[in-house]
């Protein structure tokens, strides 16, 4: 059976936006966030690195670590009818809310070693370790494991602004980083475990845990040669984080578990967001394959920036003058829609024919208001 | 300004722009563009995603040299490699002494440990390998294909900010030889690419100050790819040939096409205010999918856009 966009945004928990950089991913999570708004639902919108206008369009000085909320037009303004009552036509969206916010991947760890620390004391000695601060900044796979954590936060329990407990989200759209590879996201938690649990540096640790001495040496051995070449106070930093860390790592691997589970969950969906160039599409279709490796698939698929085709198109006049000229330019046109859909056609191969593909035209300018993005949701759900 | 003349300042040419708007394709034109003055060029890519290779019909690139388009009548060759962070780390280790523990430390995961501990050694140690790249002089460009602009700052700030924090040793030295060829103005350059939307045009100007500012990198003229042009205003009575369907099919698509095009006109010009940079400008290609034929063309327009500096 196939799913339509409306469908996802009216029951889907979870949805994962994904694709190359500049495709216009976290418009079309805004957008995703605004018709599942309309439908009734209360939904937060987890942005990465949002461009300056994205707070604008959603009338917020700025995002935050913590959602806020999205003042919403009234549901019946009739200023707003053609975007806003085609997609609230069942009448459902009076109690639909939006929530904005954009992840702040250190915040985010800070937040989360402070809860699995057994001890305040413990908690400060991690936080104020150097390799620690830059952890966020420098282990690749560390944004996009802050954002699974994140997004398992706000389905639990969601903290706001000021700290205090919110209601837990029906529908939380996540916008990813930039990603070649669908592993980042998922292989992100096992990763950051991995790296907290580094048998070398553990091994370290060797006086004070028994059995492990002869590891120990060898390591150390190891440690003093990286330490001439890299420097003693990085490896010093690298030793005492470990040291601080220990006995955490079972709690971080239980709650990274969890949120892969609602990755892994059937009420994720996965939108891969893509623009009709060849490149862009190829990592697409890697994308949609390396999905179905992970025993997952593309849910939707969202074509950006595409050219309408001009319909009827006159035969050229065989005479020169403005009219050849201008024949000559529509036909120019048509031909860039033509070789869109052209260009499209392995990412519709390659994620089946139940796949929703929904197209949304080239515009000269970017979304700076909800009616834009009103309008972009209508083209993604349909009327 | 000819090829010869924008070319004869560069040795290393880095270029940036934010994704998607086909920094990759640029760098490809201007391998062309270089190698038509005779120049060997070599584009390197430091993610791994080697598309300039893949443009040329060469997929599977690896840590060594590959040779995209060999050396013709007047024409110098164009190869083409990737220098991945890793590749770089592990190298690096090796020649100082850790020799074959090198990559079993990065198995085990000491490594990463040790670029997390040291936030930019990995981009420094790729810029030093870039930098023995063109001291080495086996090209007369190296070209570098570098992630997407946020990110390729970092990327350039690394040997700045390792040399602040870092007092002395081999990574410091590594360093101070990384700044020396970034601020060099007769060898080493930054080229911004970008699109004319809204967004794109944001981060180039920050882009470029902060090179600027920070880094003291040179900057070249600013491309400006996939560029419309103005269709040209259809008088009522040519159109009047056409039945009424048709017509207002055409005047439709025409006026889509213009305003897209006026609206490009506007972030350009937006650009030049901004920013003290002259553009150099890329016509939109038909066509999805770009190979060699388009790099000739768009190094044509990239030539008869010099012409006019």
């Amino acid at each position: 059976m196939t799913t339509t966009i409306a469908e996802l945004v009216a029951t889907r928990r979870v949805i994962v936006t994904c694709g190359a950089g500049g495709v216009g991913k976290t418009t079309m999570a805004a957008a995703l966030g605004l018709a599942a708004a309309q439908q009734g639902r209360r939904v937060a919108v987890v942005t990465i690195d949002p461009a300056r206008r994205l707070a604008d369009a959603f009338g917020l000085a700025e995002l935050a670590n913590a959602p806020q909320r999205v003042v919403l037009p009234p549901f019946d303004d009739p200023g707003r009818a053609k975007w806003w009552s085609p997609l609230t036509g069942s009448g459902t969206g009076g109690s639909g809310e939006l929530w904005a916010m954009m992840l702040d991947a250190s915040a985010t760890f800070d937040d989360l070693v402070r809860r699995h620390a057994p001890s305040p004391q413990q908690a400060d000695r991690i936080l104020d370790n150097r390799l620690y601060r830059n952890i966020s900044s420098a282990l690749s796979g560390t944004q996009e494991y802050m954002a699974v954590e994140k997004l398992y936060e706000l389905v639990t329990a969601p903290r706001g602004i000021n700290g205090e407990v919110l209601a837990p989200f029906d529908c939380v759209i996540v916008d990813t980083p930039p990603t070649r590879n669908a592993l980042d996201v998922l292989a992100a938690p096992e990763r950051l475990t991995r790296f907290l649990d580094n048998r070398v540096f553990r091994a370290m640790m060797a006086p004070a845990r028994r059995g492990l001495r002869v590891v120990g040496v060898a390591a150390q051995a190891a440690l003093a040669g990286l330490g001439k070449v890299v420097g003693t106070d990085v490896i010093g930093d690298a030793v005492a984080f470990f040291r601080a860390f220990d006995g955490m790592e079972e709690g971080f691997r239980q709650r990274a578990q969890s949120s892969l589970a609602l990755l892994r969950n059937e009420a994720t969906a996965w939108v891969l967001v893509t623009t009709p160039r060849g490149e862009t599409v190829e990592e697409a279709v890697f994308f949609a394959g390396a999905l179905v490796e992970l025993g997952l698939h593309v849910d939707a698929v969202i074509a950006n920036r595409m050219q309408a085709k001009i319909n009827p198109m006159p035969a050229l006049p065989t005479t020169a003058g403005p009219l050849r000229t201008a024949v000559l330019r529509a036909q120019g046109i048509d031909a860039r829609a033509d070789s869109h859909r052209e260009v499209l056609a392995p990412l519709r191969t390659a994620v089946g024919s139940a796949t929703p593909v929904a197209e949304v035209a080239l515009s000269d300018g970017d979304v700076h208001d909800l009616n834009t993005l009103g309008l972009i949701a209508i083209e993604l759900c349909g009327r | 300004m000819n090829g010869e003349q924008f070319f004869s300042t560069v040795r290393l040419l880095f270029v940036v722009g934010k994704g998607g708007v086909g920094k990759t394709s640029v760098a490809a034109t201007l391998a062309v563009a270089a190698a038509r003055t005779g120049r060997s060029v070599l584009i390197a890519d430091v993610d791994g995603r080697h598309g300039a290779a893949a443009a040329f019909g060469v997929h599977d690139l690896s840590y060594d040299e590959r040779v995209l388009v060999a050396a013709a009548s007047g024409r110098g060759p164009i190869a083409a490699r990737t220098i991945t962070a890793d590749d770089a780390l592990v190298e690096y280790l090796a020649d100082h002494g850790m020799g074959r523990l090198a990559r079993k430390l990065a198995s085990n995961g000491v490594v990463d440990v040790i670029a997390t501990a040291t936030p930019g050694i990995k981009d420094l140690l790729v810029l030093g390998k870039v930098k023995q790249l063109v001291t080495e002089a086996k090209h007369d460009l190296v070209i570098l294909d570098t992630p997407a602009s946020g990110h390729a700052v970092t990327f350039l700030r690394s040997a700045g900010a390792l040399a602040r924090s870092v007092s002395s040793g081999r990574i410091r030295r590594q360093a101070d030889e990384v700044l020396e060829l970034l601020g060099d103005h007769q060898r080493c350059r930054v080229l911004l690419v970008t699109v004319a939307e809204e967004t794109p045009v944001n981060e180039t100007i920050e882009t470029a100050f902060t090179l600027e500012d920070e880094i003291g990198v040179a900057l070249t003229p600013v491309v400006v790819n996939a560029v419309l042009e103005v269709p040209m205003a259809v008088p009522a009575g040519a159109l009047a040939r056409l039945d009424p369907a048709e017509r207002a099919a055409v005047t439709t698509a025409l006026a889509v096409e213009r305003s897209r095009a006026e609206a490009q006109g506007v972030q350009r010009s937006r650009l030049a205010n901004a920013l003290p940079l002259a553009q150099l400008v890329l016509p939109e290609r038909a066509g999805t999918r770009l190979g060699a034929d388009d790099f000739e063309a768009l190094s044509d327009a990239l030539q008869a856009s010099l012409a006019e500096l």
